[in-house]
Parts: C-alpha cells; structure tokens; sequence
C-alpha cells in the first residue's frame, strides 16, 4: 500500500507533502530556517519528531501529535558529565543522525542516534533519552571509532528487528556494523566481508564507513548497505557480507539505498561520483535498481535531469513505499516516482538541501 | 541590593516569547544561568552545551568585553554589570 505522506528534514525547515488525487501538495512547514537534521513520523501512533540542529543554541528534539500544526520541546539527548569521546574530548551531543520506534511490543521505546558515538534509549514514549552505556564502554570506541561524514564518529543508522525487538543492528560511521541480541545490553561487531580502502588494513575488524544499513522488511535478516566502499548485502543478519556493486556500472559509490517493503531482492541506490568528486555522475541524475539481489542493476533515469547537474543524494534521502520511491538532493530538488522508479516526477526544484525523507500515513 | 543585569539576544525570543531583561542571581556565569533556567525553563541548554561549555556560536559579553573562559564561565562580574547572551555572526 503507497503512503500519502513525505516527510521532509531540510537544512531550512521540516516540510510536509500530501498526496490527494494523485496531486502533491505542501501541507505543512515547520521549523522554517532551521537545520532539521532528522524528521521522522513514528508508525506506530503518527507521533512526528524533528531532530533540530540550531547552528547557534545547539541539538533539539520536538514532537507533534497533530501532524504539525503544534510541537513540544522535549529534552535533547544528552552525554552525562565527564563522557569523553576521547581522552581529553568531552563528549556532547553534536548532531541527531537517526531515530527509530523501539517496535510493537515496546510502545513507549524510541532509540536515538548521534555524533559523536552516542545510541541513546527512551523507555517513556520520548519524554527523556539515557545514553546506552554499554555501546559507549564498547572497548573498540576510543580506539577504533572516527569520524567519517561528519568531524566525529556519528551512529545514522537503526535497525530494529519486527520478529524480536531486543535484536538491533546499527550503522556507524566510521565503525561498522553492531549487533545486539538482548535489546542493547551487550553488542557484536558485524563486519565480515566489507572493505575499508581507506584504511591500511582494508579488512580490519573495526573502522568501517557504511554510509546507511537497512534491512528489508519482508525478511530482516537481509541487510544492505551503501558502503563507502561499495554496495553490500548480507542474507544473514550481518554474520557475512558480499559486495554487489557493479564493477563498472553507475551502482557503487553513494550514500543511500532503500529496499522494496515486498521483496527483500529489490533495492535501489542514488549513485554519485566517487569520493574525490561527490556530484551526479557526468552532470546525469540516475537512480539504480536490482530485482535480484545485487546481481545486476538497472539505471532509471526517465524524468530525472541528465545534463548540468550537481545532485547528490543524502543518506536519509531516498524511501520507497509499495509502487511508489521519492528522493531529495543536496540542491533542493524532490522527485517521486509512482511505478518503482521507472518514470520520475519532479515535486519541486526549489527546496533547501533535503536531509532526510520518509514516507508515512 | 544591586544585581547585575543579563540581557538576551531578540534571536532568543523565538524560542522564549517571555524572555526579557532579567536580575543576574549568583556570583559566577554558571551560577546565573542555573538561575536564569528557573525563569525561563531549557533557556541554559540554548547557551551550553551538556558539560557546560558555552555553546560555540554563543557570545558573552560583560559590559561590552567578550568573554575569555568559555569552558568553565569564570569570568568576573560586579553588581552593576550588564550581561549580553549574543549570538555569534555565523551560519548560512
């Protein structure tokens, strides 16, 4: 079923599409001018939340019941007094880089993801966030984590598994893969078969850079992730991955991908050119497909500008439901396709930089 | 009794609709900020960060003299004081 709603973070507001007889239009804007890192509606009671990123007064949280229409404040995620995120670096909450609902049987649990490291845990429906201690004493942390995207290690990704919600996979760049079995008490690092051509053992264990981890929805122990170094999946739960980016085709590097509600084979990726470059690929916009697991990839570019253009896509920014993909790029265009990709529409080419986009009810 | 006087940027007032001059209660900055929060509730998490480091885009100024210990908000003060919460020039 397609939702009728996208949801928006910009770095000049949050920005609310709905779609009624086949037409998109804007029915709300929030926050205007300000960063909204994350902006996130929670399935599961329609809760939305924007993650603010004030240049001046800092990291803050604000909930609506009402799509919208009123916001709480409520209290940011804060690091406890005298975290470190290295000997000598306090440790306070620069960024909220992901947000998930802690899943159907946890109705009152949200997790929280933030630069510089820090997964934190609401257990009272977001009224206040604990850091997760045990991730933060991972002993590979001091050592092993860094920066990568943003000036210190952030954590943009979260993965709650639907068939047992204390199993978690999250996302850190730069770290990798972690996995909890116990709702976050004690984590393992899931890295086998990635690759860190940045790193002088590509192959190490710690020190990973996958830009976003997903899993599918249909059948959650097949994760992919748009590395950079790569696209990667996994079809258990994270114990291995294998690469599935084309060897010379548009499908390697970027920053997002997001995986069919109906089918666990089914992905697409927004390719951008390289890390030294980081704009669309020879001036062309192009989304990739595969409909078999990464073996091959299909370029859909129809309706998408293929000459003098800069895009590229942020993490966040690119969301399927059902029929229907939408994606927003570093220069404010938004495009939605109703057929999975194979014919584009432009939503609008006159937004602020598009952090995030979600589909919702 | 005289107090020193901290006065907020208007960019503040967005956030606080009530915000307005207001007596500076305590004898250091992190003193007056705890105070200020009693006044205006999650005004301090606006100017420091959760360690209590003045935000980096934040100014301080003390009778028109920019503050120089941003970590530990140690500077001096009289009685006859004016506090200016500012906001640095900065962003895009």
């Amino acid at each position: 079923m397609n939702k009728q709603t996208i949801l928006l973070g910009t770095r000049k507001g949050l920005i609310a599409y709905h779609r009624s007889n086949s037409r998109w239009a804007v029915e709300n804007l929030s926050f205007e001018g300000q960063p909204v890192s994350i902006a996130y509606s929670d399935p599961r009671n329609g809760t939305w939340w924007a993650c603010l990123d004030h240049g001046h007064w800092g990291v803050k949280l604000h909930r609506s019941t009402d799509r919208g229409e009123n916001w709480e404040e409520v209290p940011a995620p804060a690091y406890p007094e005298g975290e470190e995120v290295k000997d000598g670096v306090p440790a306070a909450t620069r960024y909220i880089w992901a947000m998930s609902h802690g899943g159907k049987h946890y109705l009152s649990k949200l997790w929280l993801g933030t630069d510089p490291g820090g997964l934190f845990i609401s257990e009272d429906g977001g009224d206040s966030f604990q850091l997760v201690e045990s991730l933060w004493q991972h002993p590979s942390r001091k050592t092993g984590w860094m920066g990568g995207g943003r000036d210190q290690p952030g954590i943009h990704s979260i993965v709650v598994d639907p068939r047992n919600e204390d199993h978690l996979h999250i996302g850190i760049s730069c770290a990798g893969v972690f996995e909890t079995m116990d709702g976050g008490r004690s984590w393992e690092v899931r890295n086998k078969g990635l690759r860190a051509d940045f790193l002088p053992d590509p192959d190490s264990d710690i020190g990973h850079d996958p830009h976003i981890l997903v899993a599918a929805p249909t059948d959650p122990d097949t994760l992919w992730q748009q590395n950079h170094c790569g696209i990667f999946r996994s079809v258990n739960g994270g114990m291995s991955w294998q690469e599935v980016s084309q060897p010379e085709g548009p499908a390697r590097f970027g920053f997002a991908i997001t995986v069919a509600d109906d089918n666990p084979d089914q992905a697409w990726v927004a390719p951008a050119d390289s890390d030294m470059v980081r704009t669309a690929i020879k001036g062309a916009l192009c989304i990739c497909r595969t409909d078999d697991g990464g073996k091959n990839w299909k370029d859909l570019r129809n309706g998408l500008p293929q000459e003098n253009c800069f895009d590229i896509v942020y993490r966040h920014a690119l969301a399927s439901s059902g029929e229907t993909v939408a994606f927003g790029t570093t220069t404010g265009n938004l495009f939605f396709s109703p057929d999975r990709g194979e014919c584009w529409e432009t939503l609008n080419n006159y937004l602020p930089m598009i952090y995030s986009v979600q589909f919702t009810d | 009794m005289c107090m020193a006087t901290i006065k907020f940027t208007y960019a503040l007032k967005r956030f606080f609709p009530g915000l307005k001059d207001t007596p500076a209660k305590g004898n250091t900055l992190a003193e007056i900020f705890h105070a200020a929060e009693e006044s205006f509730p999650g005004i301090r998490s606006y100017l420091l960060d959760e360690q209590g480091r003045l935000r980096q885009h934040v100014n301080i100024f003390i009778d028109g003299n920019l503050i120089k210990d941003r970590n530990d908000l140690n500077d001096p003060f009289s009685d006859n004081s004016e506090i200016y919460i500012m906001q640095a020039l900065s962003g895009g």
